[in-house]
């Protein structure tokens, strides 16, 4: 089953980490959001766009052994939620290192990758994962 | 507002049941309860249904008219509603019957939950199951749903100690009270050393963490407390019920080793039942990964926060601790049909709370609480059940 639609249309923010900040409380979110949790009907039309760096430390991670199946190939790999320098958390896959290797608290930057595609010969899907930083 | 009754239970065994459809499970369940209730047919006025995704374990939705037609109740054209929370379907199942009853639009209302999951293979499962959580910002990154789990195991081990014995403890314990209940999935006892050692799903969690993969049915008979001593000499009492929302994704909550759904829930529905935590006998809680058992206790305030693993360990949640907490086996060892699994924790409450719970009774059960999650904490529904208030 093709999910081409629902992919193509958060390109933009999958590709450079967009989300949005509250004009009203000046908080940040990732992914976008048309009202702001905290602010309710005061943020109606003040949710700008918002690119993140990318730089983040790792907030929780977990190693996948058993994944689905286009991500069969991949396994054993790092998961991890990731706490962006701006504030907001973001998931994703951490990579080109030993997964076993990701501990609570390291530092890590956004990269652009492969995520998956549809089939053998479907539309290949990119966006964000994420690298360790050397210091 | 009308009180209201439980007065008929039924359940089907959870498994495997590769010999059985899921229409026949659905109504194996709604009979067994109808003739607990010892009502017939006629006197229904409603039948909500818990089921989360029979669209894609069977190709099949449109289960609300399903379940009323194989009920024999199609040619009686009773309103059948199905709903769905998840994880937490069956729970939410059941608070649509009480709604319906409490506002006096209904006097008997039946309510089934049920999932036929081993149509298919495990990986199209594991794919189903995910969809509770968020499709578009977790999954298509390759989170898995354990794996969801497993980011809030790791934080809570990180903040409060939580060790693999803990989490290893809670489903030994489940399997003990599994093997007391003649319904159950798994009904043998596992050491908890085996549990350490089982494979890893997604670290730190491994497969004996994990509730299984389930077919299975439950159904009870809801009715206004007025007129429930005409079918039942001991009718057990709704005396609370609490639901609460919480964000899809993981990534967006403040804190992800409570589950604040959970402890919004559990609060409202101890408001409303005028009680605290430490009134109730007995608890069934949505552990569907060990680690959901811990902040579950923790989070409807059995345990002070970080506290809940030890108190497991410590076998304070045991048949026979000082609260006891799934004593069906939990979702771990009776078995979790997704949407059955609501209902089926109403059904273990009612039967401790009538006495009849067998090798798993608790002494002198007077209140009961059953909590279903659905997601990653995204919905929490809780139901407080007593005798004798």
């Amino acid at each position: 089953m093709t999910k081409t639609p629902r992919f193509w249309r958060e390109n933009k923010n999958r590709y450079n980490l967009i989300g949005v900040k509250c004009g009203s409380c000046n908080a940040v979110y990732f992914p976008s959001r048309i009202i702001c949790p905290d602010c309710g009907r005061k943020s109606m039309g003040k949710m700008d766009k918002f690119k993140f760096s990318g730089r983040g430390t790792v907030y929780s991670n977990t190693v996948v052994h058993e994944a689905h199946e286009q991500y069969e190939m991949q396994k054993p790999y790092a998961i991890a939620l990731i706490e962006l320098e701006e504030g907001a958390r973001v998931l994703g896959q951490i990579v080109d290192c030993e997964p076993y290797e990701v501990q609570i608290g390291m530092k890590v930057k956004s990269t652009f990758r492969k995520l998956g595609q549809d089939g053998k010969s479907g539309t290949i899907y990119y966006g964000y994962k994420f690298v360790r930083e050397r210091e | 507002m009308k009180k209201v009754a439980i007065i008929g239970v039924g359940i089907t065994p959870f498994g495997e049941l590769w010999d059985d459809s899921f229409r026949e499970i659905g109504i194996k369940a709604g009979f067994e309860a109808l003739h607990d209730a010892n009502i017939s047919s006629d006197d229904i006025d409603a039948i909500y249904v818990g089921n989360m995704s029979a669209g894609r374990f069977i190709d099949q939705e449109h289960i609300g008219a399903l379940i009323a037609d194989y009920a024999g109740l199609a040619h009686n054209n009773i309103p059948s509603t199905r709903v769905e929370a998840g994880g937490a379907s069956g729970a939410l199942a059941v608070r649509q019957a009480y709604f319906s009853i409490a506002s006096g639009m209904n006097e008997i209302v039946v309510v089934g939950g049920a999932e036929k999951m081993t149509d298919i293979g495990d990986v199209e499962v594991n794919d189903i199951q995910s969809s509770a959580a968020d499709q578009e910002w977790e999954t298509v990154f390759g989170a898995t749903y354990p794996s969801l789990f497993a980011l809030m195991a790791r934080r809570h081990m990180h903040e409060y100690g939580t060790t693999r014995e803990q989490l290893s403890s809670v489903a030994a314990k489940n399997h003990r009270h599994g093997s007391l209940n003649p319904k159950a999935q798994f009904r043998r006892e596992i050491k908890p050393e085996a549990i350490s050692r089982s494979p890893v799903v997604s670290d730190p969690l491994r497969m004996l963490d994990c509730a299984p993969i389930s077919d299975g049915a439950a159904a009870v008979i809801m009715c206004d407390m007025g007129i429930a001593k005409k079918y039942s000499e001991h009718p057990v009492e709704v005396i609370a019920s609490a639901q609460a929302s919480d964000t899809l994704a993981l990534n967006q909550r403040k804190s992800i080793t409570e589950m604040l759904a959970t402890k919004i829930a559990g609060k409202k529905a101890m408001e409303m039942a005028g009680i605290g935590p430490a009134d109730i006998d007995l608890a069934e809680v949505h552990d569907n990964f060990t680690i959901s058992e811990i902040m579950a206790v923790e989070d409807l305030g059995f345990f002070p926060k970080g506290e809940g693993a030890k108190a497991t360990l410590d076998g304070k949640t045991t048949i026979g601790g000082d609260i006891p907490i799934n004593t069906s086996g939990g979702l771990k060892a009776r078995g979790d049909p997704i949407g059955a699994t609501g209902v089926a924790q109403i059904v273990e409450i009612v039967e401790q709370l009538r006495g009849k719970a067998d090798k798993r009774q608790i002494k002198d059960a007077k209140i009961g609480l059953a909590h279903s999650v659905g997601g990653t904490g995204s919905s929490a529904i809780v139901h407080i059940l007593g005798v004798g208030q």
